[in-house]
């Protein structure tokens, strides 16, 4: 062998391969797109920008508002505080966890990472876990951020600390909501291999089939309205339950989990069957 | 070592690759040529995995390619379509599919030298003209310092200098023991590239053979001759070794013999000769009418047949910027 296209005597350093070697490629992969990481920058500042302003005018008209509002916010604060914040950002998170693997589709990225891990689950796994740790890891620190600008604007009208019985576990809550959700978007993603048709799909779930499910008559509609994902999943960013939830705090994220995993089998099932 | 069994792939009804068996052997650079549409993508996608065969099989080195524990080190392939972020620097492409491999940091800056892209290693990819992501293809390809290299259309794109830069590099790799598998729909590219041949048109096996022996058989000379006494002429060449063949129109082929060596035996034996023409087509002549009947998406004028027709048109029509000359 020549000097030409590799140095003389020196083999290519390669180690063992294996998971790990494969979740450090998908990290590498993450932070060196940079809408990524302007998405990123996006989430914190939506996040926190709206804590404050919802946070700010809820307080602001607090003497206009009327009892029962009142005492929906009374009863958790929590919950009041981190739906604000999360409100807008969570979008963030789904066009994300959409855009992470449908544009290695639109790129044909995909080809080469295939040719690199012919054991395309395991590109899959990968991927997912680092995307999902990321968003958990940004999005509770995002989550005790909203909660200590929100819960000082909303002190005089509605006081609570982070002591509270569930308060804590909503304010972690917070983050394991959106990494849920980002996985769930990522999932979704892979199914549909496709930027704009995927992060339209995800956000119909999060947005427009809650809204459609409550208008169903009856029973039927609060039933199908609590086991929507993101419905059931918000369920442990709030501190408190309120009378007419069906689930629990844990119950509700376990069945976002449930979805999300559902998706996620649908979509290694088609990695492996589908021409890439 | 490459090895193609019996490989088929339908798209719908439509069929890419029947039934295809070749060998690509190491030492050597193996041109895999045919048209436009004749398969070779589908059937380099199907060696790599990326797409399943519904019939047959494809190994390298005596393994499917999802088997391979390092694929990168066995094989490093140039995909004709990009498989690059658009948003990713040319380093960190790299750094990701060093890291699938444990490749380390030094080895991405060698490729990145190899293949003169040191300057623009930390720019996005999305802004790389066609040559510059050619370039980028082959530092992945040979990232991990693969023994098989699969490269679809490498000349794509690529200024005359970049052309013969890919042609020597391709040639040394092979110099150096290495499988080196190489796509193209241009007969003289691979001419002066290839040393073996794999031709395919429409999925199918048209020719295995070495560069040479192609070229030899496919433009070997041919004397076209005209006479009311074929029969006596073709018994007269054949004794003395030439090899005849009566067209449909009249006209014998005569091959494996000179034209004036034919012109002298008519003489000889009295025969009347009405024309006498040597012929030696082009080597992508050659190549156009082996694969001609194979042609998937080839345009009327393409056909001999239609040719001479289109072509006199334009002279037909009075040309009234003509005047202005």
């Amino acid at each position: 062998m020549t000097t030409a296209t590799h140095a003389a005597g020196t083999t290519p350093d390669i180690r063992k391969a294996g998971f790990g070697r494969v979740v450090l490629s998908e990290w590498t992969k993450i932070r060196s797109v940079r809408s990524t990481v302007w998405s990123l920058v996006l989430l914190v500042i939506l996040d926190l920008g709206f804590t404050a302003l919802l946070c700010g005018l809820t307080a602001a008209q607090w003497s206009k508002t009327d009892a029962a509002a009142q005492a929906t916010v009374k009863a958790d604060p929590t919950g009041t505080i981190l739906g604000s914040g999360f409100f807008l950002s969570q979008l963030t998170v789904c066009v994300l966890g959409v855009m992470v693997i449908a544009s290695e589709y639109s790129t044909g990225m995909i080809r080469a990472s295939l040719l690199a891990v012919p054991r395309r689950v395991s590109m899959l796994a990968a991927k997912a876990v680092v995307f999902t740790l990321l968003i958990f890891v940004l999005g509770t620190v995002v989550s005790f951020a909203s909660f200590f600008i929100g819960q000082p604007i909303l002190h005089d009208k509605a006081p609570v600390a982070l002591g509270d019985p569930g308060v804590l576990r909503a304010v972690v809550g917070g983050g394991l909501y959106l990494a849920m959700l980002g996985l769930f978007a990522l999932a979704l993603g892979a199914i549909i291999r496709h930027t704009a048709a995927g992060i339209t799909g995800v956000i119909g779930f999060v947005l427009v089939l809650a809204p459609l499910a409550s208008l169903l008559p009856g029973s039927l509609g609060k039933h199908v309205h609590a086991y929507l994902p993101s419905e059931a999943g918000q369920l442990i960013a709030r501190a408190h339950q309120a009378d007419t939830d069906l689930l629990t705090p844990w119950q509700g994220y376990g069945v976002f989990a449930i979805w999300t995993a559902v998706l996620l089998v649908i979509a290694a099932v088609q990695l492996r069957s589908r021409d890439a | 070592m490459i090895e193609a069994k019996n490989l088929t792939k339908r798209y719908g009804d439509k069929i890419a690759v029947n039934d295809l068996s070749f060998r690509v052997e190491p030492g050597r650079v193996t041109g895999f040529l045919g048209p436009n549409g004749a398969g070779k993508s589908t059937t380099m996608r199907l060696i790599l995995g990326l797409d399943r065969p519904n019939e047959g099989d494809a190994t390298i080195d005596g393994e499917h390619y999802r088997d391979l524990p390092r694929p990168l080190q066995t094989v490093g392939a140039l995909l004709e379509a990009r498989a690059v972020h658009t948003g990713r620097s040319a380093y960190n492409h790299l750094l990701a599919l060093a890291q699938t491999q444990g490749v380390g940091k030094k080895r991405i800056d060698e490729v990145i030298h190899l293949v003169g892209l040191t300057e623009v290693a930390r720019k996005r990819a999305g802004g790389f003209s066609l040559g510059m992501g050619q370039r980028l293809g082959i530092a992945a390809a040979l990232l991990a310092d693969p023994s098989v290299l699969i490269l679809d259309e490498p000349v794509n794109g690529l200024d005359p200098e970049g052309i013969v830069w890919i042609r020597t590099l391709m040639k040394r790799l092979a110099s150096e023991g290495r499988t080196v598998f190489v796509s193209s729909h241009l007969m003289n590219e691979m001419a002066v590239t290839a040393d073996h041949l794999i031709v395919i048109g429409r999925g199918r096996l048209i020719a295995d053979c070495s560069t040479e022996e192609f070229i030899e058989r496919s433009t070997e000379e041919v004397v076209v001759v005209r006479s009311p006494d074929t029969e006596g002429i073709a018994a007269a060449v054949e004794r003395e070794g030439g090899k005849t063949t009566l067209g449909e129109d009249g006209l014998l082929s005569v091959t494996h013999m000179q034209a004036a060596r034919v012109g002298e035996l008519a003489a000889a034996g009295g025969f009347v000769l009405h024309e006498l023409t040597p012929k030696r087509g082009s080597l992508e002549e050659a190549f156009m009418e082996l694969t001609r009947e194979s042609v998937e998406y080839g345009g009327t004028a393409a056909t001999p047949q239609a040719a001479p027709q289109a072509a006199p048109q334009p002279q037909a029509v009075p040309e009234p910027q003509g005047e202005t000359r």
